[in-house]
This record gives C-alpha cells, sequence and structure tokens, in this order.
C-alpha cells in the first residue's frame, strides 16, 4: 500500500539502509508543507467569504490577486510579535499546550490518504487512529485554558472540554454507519469501494448514511470547535476564551491547528461519504485506476503516468475537503452562536439519539433489502468492489519488498482466506 | 542501530522520563500532562509493535478519554488556582516499597523468558500480519468467534473458538456499570433537593 514510500525509497536504493530514513523525510517534509500551507489559504478563504457575506470586499489592501498576500502579511505579523507568559500562569504547561494542538492535528494526516495507496502510514484501522489522535487535540486546549490563569481562559477550557467529551460519541457513531457499508475500517479501502457512479459513494448507499453524512458533518464541526458551537472562544463572552492569554506564534498554533483539524475531519468526510479520491464519473475513474495497476505491473513509461492518476486523484480528494472547509467558513458567518446548554442539549438529547438510530438503521438496511430486493445494496455489490480492491491490495504487496519467498505465499493465501469470508459476509 | 530500534529507544526513553516526572511532580495536572507523555509514548512503542489497534486504544481511552476528564474533574472541585498534592514521608516509602516490589516481580519474569529464539521460530514470527499490513481483520473475525490465524482442523480438540464470550461477559459488566452510575448520580441529586 506505501506506493509512494515504496517508489521513493527505490529510487534511494544506492544509499545503503538509509532509504526509508531518506523516504520517510521527503514525506514528512511533504506533510509539514500540507499542514502548513492548507491554514495559510484557509485562513485568506475565511477573510474573503466573511467579507462577502457581510458584503464587504474582504483583504484587498495587501497585494496579490485578490489579496492573497494578506495570510503572508498576517505570519509575518504573528512572528514578530512578543512571546508572552503572564505571571499568574503555570508557565510549563501554558508553553507546551499550543504544541499538543499543533501535533495532535498534524499527526492525524499520517493516516489520511489523499489517493489511491498515497497514504504515509497504511493502517488496517486507520479511521480508528485518525479519531484518536484527533480526541487528543482538546487536551491542549483544556491545558491552555488551565494554565493560564485566568477566569476566561478557564471558563472557556472547561466548556471544550464538556463539548468536546459529548459530541466525540456522536462523531464516532456516525463515522461507524458508512463502515457499516464498506466492512472495514481501513480508510484507504473505504475509498477504493466507492469507484465507479457516484451512486456508489457510501453516501448514496442507503438512507441512513444519506442522513449520517449530514449530522457528521454538523458534529465535525463543533468537534473543531467552529462556529456556531465556537463556545471555547466566545469572544463576546469570554474575551477569547482558552487563547485570551497567547500571542504570537503560540497564539498562531492554536490557528494552525484548527484550521487542519477541519481539513482533517472534511477529508475523513470525502472518503467514508463522498467517495475520496475517485471523480464518481464510472469511465475517468476506470482509467485513473488502469493507469495505476500499469504502473504497478511495471510496464517501462507508466510510472509517470501512473504517478500522473495519483495527482488527480489527490486533486479530487482535496477538491472535496475543501469544498467541506468552505462549507464550514460559510456556517460560521450565516450561523449565530449557541448557549453553552443549548450546545449541551443539541448533542446529548438530539445528536446522539439520531446517530444510535442511523446506527442501528444502517446494520438492519441489508436485511430489508434482502427481504424486498433479494441483494443488499442498490447499487453494484460493495463485496465486487472489495474483491476488486483486495486484487490491486495483493498486487501491490507483490510489488513490496518482502524477503522471505515462502513468507509472501503464505501472506498471500491469508489475504485470500479473510478476503474470501469478508465477501461471503458483505454479499 | 537501524530506524526502529532508534524510535524504539526515543519513545521507550520518552515514557520511563514521563512516568518519573509524574511520580516527582506535585501539581495535579502537571501530572496529567506527564502522563500523556508517557501513555502517548506508550502507544507509540504499539505502534512500533504493529498492533495499531491496541495503540489506537490506548490513545483514545487513556490519554483522550481517562486524562481529559480528570483534568476536567479537577478543572470543576478545585478549590485554589492550581491543586496541589503533598506527599507524606510514610506515603513515600509505602510507595517506594511497592514499586521495588513490581521492579522484582518484572525482572524476575524478564530473566524466566527465553529471549534468545530458534531461528524457525524467527521466520515464523516474521509474520503475514506485518507484511499484509492486515492487522485489524483477525481481530474482528476472532471476535466473531473465527480464528483465522490459527488452523482448528490440524489440532482437532484445542477448540479456542475465539473472543466472543469474553467480549460479551466484558460488555454487559460495563452496561451494569453505566446503570449503577446513572443510579449513583440521581439518587445524590434527590438527598440534595
Amino acid at each position: 500500500m506505501m506506493f509512494a514510500a515504496q517508489s521513493i525509497a527505490d529510487f534511494f536504493q544506492g544509499f545503503g539502509g538509509w532509504q526509508y530514513v531518506i523516504a520517510a523525510i521527503i514525506h514528512a517534509v511533504l506533510l509539514v508543507h500540507v499542514f502548513a500551507v492548507s491554514p495559510f489559504a484557509f485562513i485568506w478563504l475565511e477573510r474573503k467569504v466573511s467579507g462577502r457575506i457581510q458584503d464587504r470586499l474582504g483583504p484587498t489592501r495587501v497585494g496579490g490577486l485578490f489579496g492573497w498576500l494578506q495570510s503572508l502579511a498576517d505570519g509575518i505579523k504573528l512572528v514578530q510579535k512578543e512571546d508572552l507568559c503572564p505571571s499568574a500562569a503555570d508557565s510549563m504547561l501554558f508553553r507546551s499546550a499550543p504544541y499538543i494542538v499543533c501535533v495532535s492535528s498534524f499527526a492525524a494526516f499520517m493516516v489520511l490518504p489523499f489517493s489511491h495507496g498515497w497514504v504515509a502510514v497504511a493502517a488496517d484501522c486507520g479511521l480508528f487512529i485518525i479519531l484518536a489522535i484527533l480526541s487528543l487535540e482538546v487536551f491542549g486546549i483544556i491545558m491552555a485554558g488551565y494554565s493560564s490563569g485566568s477566569k476566561w481562559s478557564l471558563f472557556g477550557g472547561m466548556r471544550e472540554a464538556a463539548q468536546m467529551v459529548s459530541y466525540e460519541i456522536p462523531l464516532a457513531i456516525c463515522a461507524l454507519v458508512p463502515v457499516i457499508a464498506a466492512g472495514s475500517l481501513n480508510l484507504g479501502e473505504v475509498g477504493g469501494m466507492q469507484r465507479g457512479w457516484f451512486t456508489n459513494w457510501f453516501m448514496f448507499h442507503d438512507p441512513f448514511t444519506f442522513i449520517a453524512f449530514f449530522v457528521y458533518f454538523v458534529v465535525a464541526t463543533a468537534s473543531c470547535k467552529r462556529a456556531p458551537f465556537d463556545l471555547a472562544e466566545a469572544e463576546s463572552e469570554l474575551v477569547g476564551g482558552f487563547h485570551t492569554e497567547y500571542s504570537g506564534m503560540r497564539w498562531s498554533f492554536f490557528f494552525m491547528g484548527e484550521y487542519a483539524s477541519m481539513f482533517a475531519v472534511c477529508g475523513i468526510a470525502s472518503i467514508l461519504f463522498l467517495g475520496g479520491w475517485n471523480t464518481g464519473l464510472a469511465p475517468i475513474d476506470d482509467a485513473l485506476y488502469a493507469a495505476r495497476n500499469a504502473s504497478i505491473d511495471g510496464t517501462s513509461g507508466s510510472a509517470a503516468v501512473g504517478y500522473l492518476a495519483n495527482v488527480i486523484g489527490a486533486g479530487v480528494f482535496v477538491a472535496k475537503a475543501s469544498f467541506g472547509v468552505f462549507v464550514q467558513v460559510w456556517l460560521r458567518w450565516t450561523l449565530p452562536r449557541l448557549r453553552i446548554d443549548q450546545v449541551m442539549t443539541t448533542c446529548l438529547k438530539y445528536l446522539v439519539p439520531i446517530s444510535c438510530f442511523l446506527f442501528l438503521g444502517a446494520t438492519l438496511w441489508p436485511l430489508i433489502m434482502v427481504t424486498g430486493m433479494g441483494r443488499t445494496t442498490w447499487t453494484s455489490p460493495i463485496g465486487d468492489r472489495a474483491a476488486q480492491g483486495l486484487q490491486e491490495t495483493r498486487d501491490g504487496n507483490r510489488v513490496a519488498r518482502i524477503s522471505d519467498a515462502g513468507n509472501l505465499d503464505a501472506a498471500q493465501a491469508r489475504v485470500g482466506d479473510t478476503g474470501h469470508i469478508g465477501e461471503g459476509v458483505v454479499q | 542501530m537501524n530506524g526502529e530500534s532508534f524510535l524504539f529507544t526515543v519513545f521507550a526513553l520518552a515514557t520511563c522520563l514521563g512516568a518519573i516526572a509524574v511520580v516527582f511532580s506535585q501539581t495535579v495536572v502537571r501530572m496529567a500532562f506527564w502522563l500523556v507523555i508517557s501513555l502517548g509514548s506508550t502507544a507509540a512503542l504499539f505502534f512500533l509493535a504493529n498492533a495499531d489497534f491496541v495503540g489506537a486504544a490506548q490513545l483514545l481511552i487513556y490519554v483522550g478519554g481517562t486524562l481529559v476528564l480528570l483534568v476536567f474533574g479537577v478543572m470543576l472541585t478545585a478549590s485554589g488556582p492550581y491543586l496541589k498534592i503533598a506527599t507524606s514521608p510514610g506515603e513515600i516509602v509505602m510507595g517506594s516499597c511497592v514499586g521495588l516490589l513490581f521492579l522484582v516481580v518484572v525482572y524476575a519474569s524478564l530473566n524466566g523468558v527465553n529471549w534468545r529464539k530458534s531461528p524457525a521460530a524467527a521466520t515464523e514470527n516474521s509474520n503475514p500480519v506485518v507484511a499484509t499490513g492486515k492487522t485489524l481483520r483477525p481481530i474482528g473475525l476472532s471476535f466473531l468467534g473465527s480464528r483465522p490465524d490459527q488452523d482448528l482442523t490440524s489440532d482437532g480438540d484445542t477448540l479456542t473458538p475465539g473472543y466472543l464470550l469474553p467480549f460479551e461477559i466484558v460488555s454487559v459488566h460495563l452496561l451494569v456499570v453505566l446503570i449503577g452510575a446513572a443510579y449513583l448520580a440521581r439518587a445524590k441529586r434527590r438527598a440534595g433537593e
């Protein structure tokens, strides 16, 4: 699965055992840039969208087309600012809190696939890992609120803790609804199963996944503490909430973390519900997959074509996730902020029961379909799509460097076995 | 020294130093911070051992769940700005006795294992799970009662039909705990009214 890492590692074959280190460094640098550049773009988007929604022009003075240099100007200003630590604060916790926020939302990108096989760590329980890592972010925010030595920050931190502890439940349950349809927690596999026409996207798999997409999006917006759920900041009541006492780069780390986790949850939504890197048009998808398979087979000259196919896939994925971020920005400047009790009521009295209902419905849906139509899905059977993906994964593994040939055969036999069982269950 | 053992050293050191800092720091929230470092590095050690599921569960349950609740509880109940725990000399003596005893047990059990494997066992263990990256499917299937990792037909009488029964027992236990917690919380509020 680690096609990109493998190809880079092969390129540096002559470096005597260090090629994996070099490949890892290249991956880390690429991810850091995605992580650093996406907030840059999204902060500009936030300013521009808010300006347009409020019938203003937004940033125009700083220069560049549509004032895109505004983010750069912001960055230069923030770097120059003094790094303050209040005397009432617990300085060790106060200084380290932004790093926890930043590192946890950055680490989520490790298991997020950007295209077919383009993932830094192709973990079998990728969705579980990414939700676990994203749940660490709240700890940094609580610590920032607690250690600032200010009542506004403390209120912000407490609200964030209460909000996150309750919103993680519907978030996880809603993310499980398409997983029931897919039968896999591997984000790469889940994305690959939605190839073909857009009716194959899990959003259109059954009515429950369709509703689950919207519930997931609401809950994900809340879990990024975005308006109308931004009670942790609530600048009209709490000055700046948990980041009242922060300045300069430490302050901006919180916002880099926020924009990165917005992109991460929208990326998860796009993989689970919106077909990930698949275009939703069967002829284009089939052509892209054919190009990738040709490059895996190792026909001369086809490696570049397969790479290009993956670049197109990554572009589609980033476009879908960025659209999700745009909708979150749009929501922020459209809806007023809720009160804290309304936020908790929304979650515990409405979103948790709704998501439990959707979960139950999604488990019962295949049975209803079987009694009504004699098959478990109304589109092409997922078992077929899963088997196709499994075949490609197996081909990829054949290329992957495994020292012992006997092990490889045993491994493939086992993949075949479990795959067979999986197909039986799904079909 | 390859990359894997270097990373192991880094995370093992972070685990141990974090654990030591938990013992030596006085403020509760600082302890929680050092616990995050220690438990997070333990999760990283699980990831290094290709135990993705255990590592993610470690992060989600201990770091994301338990510690957030701990700090939340401290913020709700603390009377002063930074809650401190003063350890009395008796507690230090008791604690170090328990710690030393535990160290002896761990050292004895580590010495009891023959770490030098036969070559056959070594090749058997460079395993298909690592090769295929499918770390979760065997666990999921064994919860359903099927064990794809074990050849049940060859041994005949050794019936290990997966973890379905323990899993159900644990889930019933959790349900009991939930109902009990709800009952206790409700009773307390009634007494206050």
